[in-house]
């Protein structure tokens, strides 16, 4: 009986692992066959170096924010503020050096620290005051809305300095693309024969040699095509870089921490999180300070790129940016996400709005199908969970 | 008092994944009589009775339910309702926000030919039900500003007003105080008179034997017995319901006790539900190095609260001190019991003890993340160290460290939980009900560990409700009774009529 109880262990768990797999290979099988889809549509329009390029700096800001909101959704809780205060701080930004002059290191930080300090103030009245972060959020997303109509006196702030726009508008020269993508390939080739090694010192699973190195080359593949790509028209946007590097930091964040660990733990069982000696009021509040520095990322990067602020940027950002996290694969039920994922829907939502330009979509229609994937997306999630359950 | 047989449950068996709940049990309750059915906790009462009330709908037990003489089968509980039983649950259904006269007719209300609701009536009426359970008529309340036990009595009318012909009361008086217990036994009486039958649920043998015609005794999802209370005495019921002998399960091996690590004294604990009710009354106890204490008594006696409330995770307001090693702490988040060497498998562990979305490592490593963090990155080797070394040393069965936890059994579950605690080197632990819902063949895992615990000098607190567990296992055993320690017995030695006695406030 034993043993019979330890096959049905084993084989409920490779099963489980090959689910996970199909999981993670739907979503980048839904992309490809979207990318397919308004390829043929368009042309080939889509698929040019020019439109792929547009479509990455696209991204770059709902994927910024996506990060910020994984972290958020997997501990439990949901952020609606974060267009209005990435507006703000982008605002803030762009008063700081139209009106008054400031340096663009200065406006900037400060902008940074303005997104900090709303983290940190709306992490305070969930946390701490025990309010719902659905309303506290809420309330951040007409309060701040308003603080922008108020600072700007309802006119839009502009023009910025060069090397402020440069933040929004400006590639990186293309050896230096080519340098970073050997130094990522490196880092690659590094991280994956070390983790291998490790594992197999460990007794874990491991892929079989041949497969690893078509694996790393794969990988190495991959980067090479998309620094090619954004070179073969300008280059890679500064916008996209900034998404590549927060991408690695969030990741390292949300796998690698003790924080990380954590914020799935209080997200998963706050009951057994909190009798385990965490302090989720701590880490709760942590997640959201990183939301607002992630915002304030977001704020300069969308004022630089559009040359100015408006009182209605970043409007319905936060729609986006949550719709990227559950498109990929974050539980709104807390305690299941990843970062990762959250930039493949971020990928997802940008090629539907680029794709749909492209073809001079009734921007109706933009917002009906929009909406109508997502909730696709969160059945498809549902439906495969419930069959393992 | 005599009357025709009303119902009839015959042959009823049901299994759960692994355990068989209950086997072939028949049941036989005659029309207006009071019908008490007993056992120890897990004996398989809840089970029968949420049969009855059609929660396990038709088709998910085996054997046959009669009414009056006719088979039915409830596939719901509307089903079980409108048959006429109606189930009181342990946990009251009413809502707080609600008036008295809302709850009672709530799903049921009266309507006008319109169809709107028909307040006035609804209200004359529930007036009149609560005349029938001796309750003040305001029945504009809202539920919230009574107290439990006239939430109790409101549930009763509840029951009466859908024309219940069986009433069935789960652990009715488990929250009561002794006043509210002696009312509510009167309308009972009354109720029987006014010819309601009443299946009556407790593990409280006093009362049983104040209020019921006849007994029926489970243990271990068998019946055991049904006799009238003429033909029985509290010994008696307390044999049947314990009833087991001692298997060799338990290896006791001496061990020298150390000093006193944990010292408890007059510790007092408040019903953060209601404000002024004490949960734990002045309890005082004393645990040493290497020594296993049992912690015995019946669902409800508080004994989840007393470590709960040591462990700094109760939300009730304490009294008390708390010594470690002889020196007063005040610990009071899990945080700091945690920094003081104490920790605490808690009971229900898909609740409190795991974190379902992770996999094996993580759980084991959860609360000792502290320890493996270099800077504020996590050392993932060195977890896949200690966390490996873990799972060979407490033998938990997994396909791999990265196993999600929810696919182990039970019994693995729970080492992987013990595990977490074994990881923070604790030096006194913790253990409600630690071996709940798992297989034998864990169940000695368990103990095994336990023993080599202690002999590592750890001091162990195990909270139990399986009777021959405690004295197997246990150098002395607390016995709780409604939140105060009604005696100490030497785990060797001692017999579970004993603990029983000590338990249902009996000398």
């Amino acid at each position: 009986m034993a043993t019979q109880g330890a096959l049905a262990v084993g084989s409920h768990a490779s099963r489980s692992r090959f689910r996970f797999d199909l999981q993670a290979y739907v979503m980048v099988i839904a992309l490809l066959v979207i990318w397919a889809l308004f390829f043929i549509l368009t042309k080939g329009t889509f698929l040019t170096p020019r439109n792929l390029s547009n479509l990455a700096r696209q991204m770059s800001i709902t994927g910024i924010l996506a990060m910020g909101m994984v972290l958020i959704i997997v501990a439990g809780h949901i952020d609606l503020s974060i267009g209005s205060v990435v507006g703000l701080c982008g605002a803030v930004a762009a008063i700081l050096q139209v009106r008054m002059g400031w340096t663009t290191p200065a406006a900037v930080l400060v902008a940074l620290m303005l997104g900090l300090a709303v983290g940190l103030w709306q992490g305070f009245w969930v946390c701490y005051l025990r309010v719902p972060a659905f309303i506290v959020t809420l309330g951040g997303m007409m309060i701040f809305r308003g603080v922008i109509l108020g600072v700007t006196e309802g006119q839009t702030i502009s023009p910025l300095e060069p090397d402020f726009v440069r933040i929004g508008q400006s590639f990186l020269p293309l050896h230096i693309g080519w340098l970073l993508a050997g130094l990522a390939a490196l880092c690659c080739i590094y991280l994956r024969l070390k983790r291998r090694w490790e594992r197999q010192r460990y007794g874990f699973e491991i892929l079989p040699l041949p497969l690893e190195l078509a694996a790393i080359a794969g990988i190495i593949f991959l980067i090479g095509l998309a620094v090619l790509v954004m070179n073969s028209y300008e280059g890679v946007p500064i916008p996209v870089l900034l998404l590549l590097l927060l991408a690695v930091v969030f990741v390292v964040i949300s796998r690698k921490t003790k924080f990380g660990r954590y914020l799935y733990a209080i997200g998963g069982n706050a009951e057994a999180a909190r009798l385990s000696g965490i302090d989720i009021r701590r880490n709760t509040l942590l997640a959201f300070v990183l939301m607002g520095l992630l915002c304030g990322i977001g704020g300069v990067v969308l004022t630089a790129r559009l040359n100015g602020a408006t009182t209605s940027a970043g409007t319905s950002f936060e729609m986006d940016a949550i719709a990227s996290c559950v498109i990929g694969g974050t539980s709104l039920m807390g305690g299941v996400g990843s970062v990762v994922g959250a930039i493949i829907g971020a990928l997802v939502m940008a090629s539907l709005d680029n794709g749909m330009v492209l073809l001079n979509t009734p921007t109706f229609w933009q917002y009906i199908v929009k909406g109508l994937i997502l909730m696709v997306a969160v059945l498809i999630d549902f439906q495969t969970k419930q069959r393992t359950a | 008092m005599s009357g025709s047989c009303l119902l009839e449950m015959r042959g009823i068996s049901k299994d759960f994944p692994g355990v068989r709940a209950l086997d072939r049990v028949d049941l036989e309750v005659r029309e207006g009589e009071i019908h008490a059915l007993v056992g120890e906790n897990g004996a398989g009462k809840s089970t029968l009775i949420k049969i009855l009330g059609g929660a396990y709908p038709a088709g998910s037990y085996e054997g046959e339910i009669f009414l009056a003489g006719q088979r039915r089968r409830f596939h719901s509980i509307h089903d079980a309702e409108s048959a006429g039983i109606a189930v009181i649950h342990q946990e009251l259904t009413l809502i707080k926000e609600m008036t008295i006269g809302e709850n009672i007719f709530l799903g049921n209300e009266p309507t006008r030919r319109n169809g709107l609701v028909d307040w006035d009536r609804l209200y004359f009426e529930s007036r009149r039900l609560m005349e029938r359970v001796k309750l003040e008529p305001n029945v504009h309340r809202k539920v919230k500003e009574i107290g439990v036990g006239q939430q109790q009595l409101v549930e009763i009318a509840k029951a009466l007003g859908k024309r219940a012909k069986i009433l069935v009361l789960d652990e009715p008086t488990a929250a009561l105080t002794e006043g509210e217990t002696a009312n509510l036994l009167a309308i009972l009486r009354e109720l029987k008179a006014q010819g309601v039958t009443c299946i009556y649920i407790s593990h409280r043998i006093g009362e049983v034997f104040q209020i019921a015609d006849r007994i029926t005794v489970l243990r271990d999802g068998c019946r055991i017995g049904t006799a009238p209370v003429a033909e029985l005495d509290e010994r008696k019921v307390i044999r049947m319901m314990v009833g087991r002998e001692l298997a060799e399960l338990y290896p006791r091996e001496p061990r020298p006790l150390g000093r006193i690590v944990l010292g408890v004294e007059d510790l007092s604990v408040e019903d953060p539900a209601r404000p002024g009710h004490a949960l734990l009354r002045e309890v005082s106890f004393s645990v040493r190095e290497g020594e296993i204490r049992g912690l015995a008594g019946l669902m409800g006696a508080g004994r989840t609260e007393l470590v709960t409330s040591i462990f700094g995770a109760h939300p009730g307001r304490r009294m008390g001190t708390i010594r470690i090693d002889g020196r007063p702490v005040r610990i009071t988040s899990p945080v700091e019991a945690i920094r003081h060497g104490l920790a605490l498998v808690s009971e229900d562990r898909k609740r409190y003890g795991l974190v379902r979305q992770m996999n094996v490592m993580a759980n084991i490593t959860l609360a000792s993340l502290d320890r493996l963090t270099r800077g504020s990155v996590l050392d993932q080797n060195e977890e896949i160290k200690l966390a490996s070394a873990c799972v060979e040393k407490l033998r938990i069965k997994t396909p791999s460290l990265e196993t999600r936890i929810d696919t182990l059994s039970g019994g693995n579950q729970q080492k992987v939980v013990v595990g977490k605690w074994l990881l923070t080197k604790p030096r006194v632990l913790f253990l409600d009900e630690p071996t709940r819902g798992i297989d034998v063949g864990a169940k000695v895992e368990i103990y095994r560990i336990i023993n080599d615990l202690a002999k590592g000098g750890v001091a162990v607190v195990m909270v139990s409700s399986e009777l021959p567990e405690v004295i197997g296992i246990s150098d002395r055993i607390l016995v709780m009774c409604q939140g105060r320690i009604a005696g100490e017995l030497p785990g060797a030695g001692c017999t579970q009529e004993q603990i029983m006695r000590l338990a249902t406030g009996g000398r």
